[in-house]
């Protein structure tokens, strides 16, 4: 176990971390790098900056949830369209993050080992739901699939309900977070160059064996990493899905568009409730989070 | 001849890496893939490997064409400029491991790496990781692995590139007293003369995507065909050299 931490010590820090996410690449300051008044000014912006848009919101949720008692929180938690769409919610991330997973792999062993024309366009591609607003995601997907969209006609004829239909959210948060994995990966397995696997396939290894013993290993960290962005942003995914699921308490609705429904009943304490759900899978996800960073250093 | 390459052109984008390449290399000969930067060598190796594929030509080993055979099936050993070393497993599983995807048996993988290490002078370290290595035990891993599934053919690109200059000649040395003892026909690939002179028993000058010379150290220096072998050539420096030579002997 020690060996393998030693390695971790040992990955190009140029290779990791390098995606959209480098700002969380903190580079240490020199020590005198300013005067003592610049950086408690700076601390005390930051503070009240973080106090009045993160911390008073959160104990505001808190406090409104519990605010007529646990007896009405619990019920609130419990109601079955809470849990329904709770499940909704997990049914959609899990899928996100397992076509992501899969997608954001291929694409990035194809970006990062092969060359060819077309390679700088795909990637560019393959960032664009990071640039368009979900809404016209799942605008675009309505006038796809729905009933006066382009494949409208074909899908009525099968049967198939995409639009309005838990497919549909699937979908939606499948594009809305398809860049995560792969823009995690790309920068490593691009630094890490493809000598190693071509030592490994002139001794005669196959591509599975290949991607195990010597790909894998190498990219793990990032991995892990870019699937738990993936499942923080399927979570919190609002705008696309929302356009897209029709709002059917009980069948499309995630828990964010249910956080809305109820908020827009004037039943906030419902409405907080349900929000803490959220926070607290936010959390843990923020938690799985810190832990793989620490661990990749 | 072992290794024949038969008039080889090879264009990547538009530019021209191999210009009707010819030349063979003997059974347990030591050759030397010799030219300034940009001028095909690395090429030329990485095509007898089956890593590149030649537009036209011919590649013959042991008398057998082997352009459509992937580089796997052509017994032959690798040794990347950077090693290569796969840097998440030790260096007995680095070496281990063209063996065991041969699906060799256990008992016999575990008795050729321990040979191997014992060969390389490393018995003691098998359990490292590439990155707990110097430059010069790197290279000797790089070597082991190459040489553990018995290759007949070695290649070496740029070899002690990597190496800082002051071990630099006693890995030479080292490295040519290794392939003599294996007995293996071996390429590699440098920019230096003096490693290339030193080293091999024949230089293949090369010089954009062109076989300048082909012959022995002694007759390159000495009766350079071309004016680019000429003005490659240090003369001064190689006369230096073959004189110490003498004295030593």
């Amino acid at each position: 176990m020690k060996k393998e931490e030693d390695l971790e010590k040992n990955i190009n820090p140029d290779a990791v971390g390098d995606g959209i996410h480098s700002i969380q690449k903190v580079i240490e300051p020199p020590k005198h790098a300013s005067r003592p008044i610049v950086k408690y000014i700076l601390i005390a912006v930051s503070a009240l900056f973080l106090l009045v848009m993160l911390v008073i919101p959160l104990i505001v949720a808190l406090v409104n949830a519990l605010g007529d008692g646990w007896a009405a929180y619990k019920e609130a938690v419990l109601d079955e369209y809470t849990l329904k769409a709770l499940a909704l919610t997990l049914l959609a991330t899990v899928s996100a993050v397992l076509v992501n997973t899969v997608f954001g792999m291929f694409a990035a062993y194809l970006l990062s080992k092969f060359y060819f024309r077309g390679r700088q366009a795909l990637a560019t591609l393959i960032d664009i739901p990071f640039s368009i607003s979900p809404v016209i995601a799942g605008l675009v997907f309505i006038l796809t699939f729905g009933n006066i969209g382009w494949m409208g006609d074909f899908l009525k004829a099968h049967d198939i309900k995409i639009v309005f239909a838990v497919p549909g959210v699937i979908l939606a948060t499948i594009f809305v977070t398809f860049p995560f994995v792969f823009r995690e990966l790309f920068p490593v397995m691009n630094a890490q160059g493809n000598d190693e696997e071509e030592a490994a396939a002139l001794m005669g290894a196959g591509g599975f064996t290949i991607f195990r013993r010597i790909t894998f290993p190498h990219i793990k960290w990032a991995l892990l990493y870019g699937v738990i962005l993936c499942t923080a942003r399927a979570m919190g995914e609002f705008g696309a899905v929302s356009v897209i699921s029709g709002h059917l308490r009980g069948k499309t609705n995630t828990l964010p568009l249910h956080v809305e429904i109820l908020y827009n009943e004037f039943n906030t304490t419902a409405a907080f409730a349900a929000s803490s759900i959220l926070v607290i899978l936010a959390a843990l996800v923020l938690i799985a989070r810190n832990i793989v960073e620490w661990k990749r250093k | 001849m072992y290794v024949e390459m038969k008039h080889i052109n090879k264009t990547f984008d538009g530019f021209q890496a191999s210009r009707d390449v010819s030349f063979g290399v003997e059974k347990g000969h030591l050759a030397a893939l010799l030219g300034p930067s940009g001028s095909g060598k690395t090429t030329i190796l990485r095509m007898i490997a089956g890593l590149d594929r030649p537009d036209e030509g011919d590649i013959l080993i042991d008398g057998k064409r082997v352009n459509d055979l992937p580089g796997s099936k052509r017994g032959i050993g690798f040794v990347f400029q950077n090693y290569a070393l796969f840097r998440y497993m030790t260096v007995a599983d680095n070496i281990a491991f063209g063996l065991e995807v041969q699906k060799k048996r256990k008992g016999e993988i575990k008795s050729r790496v321990e040979e191997l290490l014992e060969l390389i002078s490393m018995k003691d370290l098998g359990k490292r990781f590439p990155h707990q290595l110097s430059g010069g035990q790197r290279q000797r891993v790089a070597f082991a692995r190459a040489l553990a599934p018995n290759p007949q053919l070695l290649l070496l690109d740029e070899p002690f590139a990597a190496i800082d200059a002051k071990v630099r000649r006693e890995l030479r040395t080292w490295l040519r007293e290794m392939i003599g003892r294996v007995g293996v026909t071996s390429i590699f690939v440098t920019h230096d003369q003096e490693e290339a002179m030193e080293v091999a028993d024949q230089v293949i000058l090369t010089n954009l995507g062109r076989v300048e010379q082909v012959g022995t150290p002694e007759e390159i220096c000495l009766s350079p065909q071309t004016d680019f072998v000429r003005e490659f050539i240090d003369a001064k420096r190689f006369e230096a050299l073959m004189g110490i030579e003498k004295e030593e002997a």
